[in-house]
């Protein structure tokens, strides 16, 4: 006997009511076994997969990719068999699906659309209708170019075709054996203009590609446009004469071990900001603008923004004020390494208090960082270079780098934003005060 | 004077015009023919199609012959067989003459109008014809010079007496005793061939060193064998210098310099064919030449707007399907419809013994066009079906791009491999590759399998050799 089970959006997280669905792993008609993976959905800054808790096949889905599924509604429904089901929206609570949390933040999503449900399928089916195909552009590259004044090989009835749509066929390029035109290549061309073939030289390129912004590419759309709306920023640029840290820096990674791992100029950062922060805490706090509240913190905790290969994510150093430059260090490498490979935790990746943004080398002479949404001030590093300075009496080479500083004006005032810099530069400028109580 | 006015005009009705004016009549057009002779022109009346029947009858003579000799290797005898030779000519007159009406019928069908005499130009525009009912003046905005082609006659061998083109050849009284051949190209062999089989002592004169000098040598050697089987004399780089006043010589001088009287009863001269323009008023019009032919575009237009020209009268190959579909092509164009020449091949046919078929490039051709080629050739004595039809002669040769592998080119000689060629030209037309002709199913038993083996043999791994 056959039976219908309803697999529902689990619990993901604390606090969280809804994700977004951002990738399938069956489509209807699949035999899933237990624990193969249904579907990944996103939360606020992880995906989580969702893992079938029986065998059975797939007869519908609830979604489609970038739809947002509230937490407890219907995603999948399974025909499973026996007779112990009966109750097809109540799963057992030793079945319920057990989360495997925490992939990479979105694999690529899929350019197809989940397949359309059979006809004889007669649900009401919210939101899961089929999407037209991208058609896709055949690959091009492969395929050799004629040689001048070489005719174009192809059937007579591609000829006849090509005549009558008066497309010459010698612009055409061919994807067949020997570079034959398909009728597949005429009607690619057809759509796609005379101009997109025009060789050799600068071509005109009319092609328009649509991608879908799902995942953790719209988290970081919404996150960002949140930031720019909300906040009026206040960005401060200074330079930093950060020569004597180079020569502390350098005599520090002379000897590099396990646990003193060479060192980047961000745990210095680092510590120059848990450094002044202690004396100005209202720049370490999360912004409640709704119920107007400005929680400042004790504990500083700071979001480093790293690049991955599916956009920006923000690991979290927590409590750096509880560490030293080596532990800075260390946890830094770990958490970049655990962003980039996609396995960070969404504990890893919430909890900011204040964020650094560093390009390093690409970081330009300036910038104008975007806070991290709830909280008010950013620190953004520019690259290091060797500037001739004025010492008095002559020029004289020095290792010079800006920051580049946003603040959430409504909370904090220029002045405070300018001593907030002043102080950081003065800690960099003489690092040893960056490890004496002064 | 009556005045027709139409929209095409066709000048002559052999496979071009004809086919030309059919279309045109399809398409909506409303279509003229003008033909002096007879429906279907040289190819239906004195070319391609009695000749065929004449090569049959003598295949079918020959058979028996060799049956009678006790020659066959299966056991089969017969007594020595004879032939009506009337009746054979009246047979093939037979087929002709259905031919010729079947030609009208369909021009009937397609509502083109049909004017019997002799076309004149008076204008771009104007035709005059010489009518049995009297004088027609012909108004058209376009029109298509089809003309076609007569046999070359040479100026010291005047066609008359004794001395026959191809066309009173066909329709010879009864089969010489001996016959000498003027030019060993495809239509002094296949017609030489023939009067062998059917008993005549033949003797062939070329002036090139070469017999069939447009297809390459391994091609035409089964040919030179079976000529030397049928008892046919061969005089190569020889000259043919005339008659003797009497008509029962020709005078020959060999290739080593020597004169040479070669006694005959009839002496065909197959030197080659003209086109037919004389005596069409084309110095009425302003038509650029190409040689002897009329000079054509890709829509076979002439210099003159509203001028077409299609087959024989537009140069080589000449070669009734080519005609064929330059007529169609411009049948379509005169209904507005987008078209231009881009065949890939025209195949090639001798009918000789064994027949060559050649469609596209030959190795030389393919290397000389700059290709860097791969071939691939199966030889019929690996053929059951070959061994079958007592007929191990010949083979099938395939010409690729080496690097792409697409077919340029495909060749054979053997017996009946003529119905091999639509395969040929399906193949290069389609811009077929090595491994699509090799991954086709060819039914077995059949002469085809050598086409795929061809391939096969190409691509490194034939499996029957």
């Amino acid at each position: 006997m056959m039976a219908e089970r309803v697999i529902k959006l689990p619990d993901v997280g604390e606090g969280i009511a809804e994700a977004e669905l951002v990738e399938w792993h069956v489509k209807v008609g699949d035999i899933v076994r237990e624990d193969d993976l249904l579907a990944a959905v996103m939360t606020d800054k992880a995906t989580v997969e969702i893992p079938s808790p029986v065998d059975g096949e797939v007869v519908w889905v609830g979604a489609d990719i970038g739809d947002t599924v509230a937490i407890g509604s219907a995603l999948v429904r399974l025909k499973v068999a026996g007779e112990g089901a009966t109750d097809p929206g109540e799963p057992e609570g030793s079945a319920a699906p057990e989360l495997v949390v925490v992939e990479q933040p979105v694999a690529a999503p899929k350019n197809e659309a989940p397949a359309p449900a059979p006809a004889k399928l007669t649900e009401a089916r919210p939101a899961a209708s089929p999407k037209p195909r991208a058609v896709s552009a055949p690959t091009l590259s492969a395929v050799p170019r004629r040689q001048a004044g070489e005719k174009p090989l192809a059937s007579p009835a591609v000829r006849l075709k090509a005549r009558e749509a008066g497309i010459d066929l010698r612009q055409v390029v061919g994807s067949g054996p020997g570079g034959r035109i398909t009728h597949e290549d005429l009607d690619s061309f057809a759509l796609r203009g005379p101009e997109a073939e025009r060789a050799p030289g600068l071509a005109r390129l009319t092609a328009v590609t649509d991608i879908k912004i799902v995942g953790l590419r719209r988290k970081i759309a919404e996150k960002m446009a949140l930031s720019k709306a909300r906040i009026p920023h206040i960005t401060i640029g200074e330079e930093d004469d950060v020569s004597a840290l180079e020569d502390l820096r350098a005599v520090l990674n002379k000897k590099p071990t396990l646990e003193r791992p060479k060192l980047t100029l961000l745990p210095f950062v680092m510590r120059a900001l848990v450094k002044a922060l202690a004396e100005q805490p209202n720049l370490n706090a999360l912004f409640d603008d709704e119920a107007g509240i400005v929680h400042q913190h004790a504990g500083i905790h700071i979001g480093i923004a790293t690049q991955t290969p599916t956009g920006l994510i923000v690991p979290v150093v927590k409590h750096a004020e509880a560490r030293d430059l080596w532990d800075c260090a260390r946890e830094l490498g770990r958490l970049a390494e655990r962003g980039r490979e996609g396995i960070a935790t969404r504990d890893e990746l919430t909890g900011s208090t204040i964020t650094v943004t560093s390009l390093g080398a690409l970081g330009g002479i300036a910038t104008t960082p975007v806070i991290n949404h709830p909280e008010v001030a950013i620190v953004g590093v520019n690259k290091m270079m060797i500037r001739p300075m004025w010492n008095g009496t002559s020029f004289v080479p020095r290792k010079m780098m800006n920051l580049s500083s946003s603040f959430d004006h409504r909370v904090i005032d220029g002045w405070d934003a300018a001593v907030f810099v002043q102080r950081l530069k003065e800690l960099l400028e003489n690092p040893a005060m960056l490890f004496v109580d002064a | 004077m009556t005045e027709i006015t139409c929209k095409l005009l066709v000048i002559g009705a052999g496979p071009g015009g004809y086919v030309c004016a059919i279309r045109a009549g399809q398409l909506g057009i409303d279509t003229v023919i003008v033909e002096s002779t007879k429906l279907g022109g040289s190819c239906l009346n004195v070319g391609c199609i009695p000749s065929k029947a004449l090569i049959h009858v003598a295949d079918e003579y020959e058979k028996l012959a060799t049956a009678a000799q006790g020659k066959t290797p299966f056991g089969l005898t017969a007594s020595a067989p004879a032939l009506d030779f009337k009746q054979a000519i009246g047979w093939k007159d037979g087929i002709v003459q259905r031919l010729n009406n079947g030609v009208a019928a369909l021009l009937r069908k397609s509502k083109v109008k049909i004017v019997h005499g002799r076309a004149r130009f008076r204008d771009g525009k104007t035709v005059a014809v010489e009518t049995e009912t009297g004088p027609k003046l012909i108004r058209a905005e376009t029109i298509v010079i089809a003309t076609g082609s007569a046999p070359v006659e040479l100026p010291f061998l005047p066609f008359g007496g004794t001395v026959i083109s191809s066309t009173q050849a066909l329709s010879l009284p009864a089969v010489p005793g001996r016959l000498a051949v003027v030019g060993a190209g495809y239509i002094g062999l296949e017609l030489g061939i023939a009067f062998a089989k059917l008993g005549s002592q033949v003797t062939l004169v070329e002036a090139l060193p070469r017999i069939l000098p447009l297809y390459d040598a391994e091609l035409t050697a089964p040919v030179e064998r079976s000529l030397s089987r049928l008892g046919v004399g061969l005089l190569l780089g020889a000259k043919a210098r005339g008659a003797t006043p009497d008509g029962k010589s020709l005078l020959v001088e060999t290739a080593e310099g020597e004169e040479r009287r070669i006694a005959a009863d009839a002496i065909l001269v197959t030197v080659g064919r003209k086109p037919v323009l004389s005596d069409l008023g084309l110095e009425e019009l302003v038509l650029d030449m190409d040689g002897s032919f009329i000079r054509i575009g890709e829509r076979c237009e002439t210099s003159m707007r509203g001028i077409h020209a299609i087959g024989d009268v537009t140069g080589e190959p000449m070669l009734a399907h080519r005609a064929m579909a330059q007529g169609e092509l411009v049948a379509e164009i005169v209904a507005g419809l987008p078209r231009a020449w881009d065949k890939r091949c025209i195949p090639a046919i001798c009918f000789t013994d064994p027949e060559i078929v050649s469609a596209g490039l030959s190795p030389d051709e393919a290397r000389r066009a700059g290709f860097e080629i791969k071939t691939g050739q199966f030889p019929l004595a690996a053929s059951g079906r070959a061994m079958t039809l007592h007929s191990e002669q010949g083979f099938v040769r395939i010409v690729a791009q080496a690097n792409t592998h697409v077919i340029l080119g495909i060749q054979a000689v053997g017996q009946s491999v003529s119905e091999l060629s639509a395969a040929f030209g399906l193949a290069i037309e389609m811009g077929a590759t090595l491994e699509d002709i090799a991954g086709t199913i060819h039914a077995h038993p059949t002469l085809g399998e050598a086409v795929q083996e061809a391939a096969l043999k190409a691509l490194g791994h034939a499996i029957h050799i």
